[in-house]
């Protein structure tokens, strides 16, 4: 059940508190107008899986040639453009956009990115070898490598002989990372640990290949179509019970109305009565007053 | 403010701690939740504030030394650690440094700190 991944920016690291007194290592990344761009069919392209963009770039600074890529989609000119293999039943609409609630807390992802470049390193920094030692007639070389091989047999350097170069700058994936939390508003996955590149870097997440796939993850995605759907429709019963509520109350009103009226109406029936019997006493005692 | 320090802020006000004032040089209590099984109390530390690393910030800590059956003990608390209780300023200190290293090599008299008798609250 292959779903596809998601694009993301890193944002940068921070730390959260849980309740029981544990301090987690996040890093932040956030995504950023994530939509699909276009899709891979296996009639088309012979596999199928989606591509997706994120990010806003000026459309004058897109090249013609993509400004018509994403105009066929109907989407914004995009930053970055990522391709995800997906199964076909979790092919995604050209448009759609896909929100942070596509991971759930707890779930393990493969983070992908483009590690911070470190230039020409050294032996010691690039392998993590010894170096040679301080003193005992060392001389200029306390950082080198040592011995690079044999002697006149093989007479060579064998190939993968790890040596100083370069070092960083390459496509990295960093795997079984955790998801902490999400923030669909924001569109924010925190996830436990470091994660390959540097602040403002596109990274791509996955779920994990390492883990089996969780059963209660979203195919083919979590989408903002879908979010605004179930946001109508839980508006729509909050104002149908918001409605019955307040039709029950009115026809509670009501009924206390009418008996407060009928009430009122034997009331003043009583005291009406009362009156025309005190009427009627009273003329009597007014004339009895004059006389 | 960037995302991050936006984060952050947020955590700090939902954690809801209160703070005191406090320095290095300052005599500080602090109340640490210990769960030992099931059963968890609080349990003080009082010593002399060393060092304030971090700010007020998320990421915010602060070293307390103290002379524990003659050898010195030093803890370092997150600011806004969950499993701090309290945090209650015993004493102010005067001290001309931020970080009082010199502490570790100081024993009994020497170790002293003035106290500041007209401490003055940061504003604000």
């Amino acid at each position: 059940m292959l779903r596809s991944g998601v694009i993301a920016k890193k944002v940068g690291m921070t730390r959260l508190f849980m309740e029981d007194g544990k301090q987690i290592p996040v890093t932040v990344l956030q995504l950023d107008n994530l939509q699909v761009v276009a899709q891979r069919t296996s009639e088309k392209d012979g596999y199928t899986a989606v591509q997706l963009g994120a990010g806003t770039a000026k459309a004058k600074r897109t090249s013609q040639a993509m400004r018509g890529h994403f105009a066929a989609a109907k989407v914004e000119p995009k930053r970055k453009v990522a391709e995800f293999r997906v199964a076909p039943e979790n092919l995604i609409e050209v448009g759609e956009e896909i929100i942070a609630d596509h991971y759930f807390e707890g779930q393990f992802v493969d983070v992908t990115g483009t590690s911070i470049g470190k230039g020409f390193a050294g032996a010691m920094k690039r392998w993590n070898f010894g170096g040679l030692r301080a003193t005992h007639g060392v001389s200029i070389s306390h950082r080198s490598h040592g011995s690079t091989g044999q002697c006149q047999d093989p007479g060579r350097v064998f190939k993968g002989k790890k040596m100083a170069g370069h070092m960083g700058a390459a496509r990295v994936t960093t795997q079984n990372l955790q998801v902490i939390k999400t923030d669909s508003d924001r569109g924010l996955i925190m996830v436990k640990g470091a994660v390959p590149g540097s602040k403002g870097g596109w990274v791509t997440v996955k779920d994990a290949v390492k883990k089996p796939t969780p059963e209660n993850v979203i195919l083919p995605a979590a989408l903002m179509s879908a979010k605004r759907e179930a946001q109508r429709l839980a508006e729509e019963a909050a104002a149908a019970a918001e409605a019955e509520a307040k039709a029950a109350e009115e026809a509670a009103a009501a009924e206390a109305a009418a008996a407060e009226e009928a009430a009122l109406k034997e009331a003043e029936a009583s005291i009406e009565a009362d009156k025309a019997a005190e009427a009627a006493d009273a003329p009597e005692a007014k004339k009895e007053g004059d006389e | 403010m960037d995302l991050i320090a936006q984060l952050e802020a947020e955590q700090v006000a939902a954690l809801g701690k209160d703070i005191p004032d406090f320095k290095a040089g300052d005599t500080v209590r602090v109340g640490y939740k210990v769960t030992e099984g099931t059963r968890s109390r609080v349990q003080n530390y009082e010593g002399v504030c060393i060092a304030r690393k971090n700010g007020e910030g998320i990421a915010g800590s602060f070293t307390v030394r103290k002379i524990s059956f003659g050898e010195g003990v030093e803890r370092v608390f997150p600011l806004h650690s969950t499993n701090i209780e309290s945090i209650t300023v015993v004493r102010r200190g005067r001290v001309r440094r931020a970080k009082l290293y010199y502490l570790r090599s100081r024993r009994g008299k020497s170790a002293r700190i003035a106290e500041d008798t007209n401490y003055k609250p940061k504003k604000g």
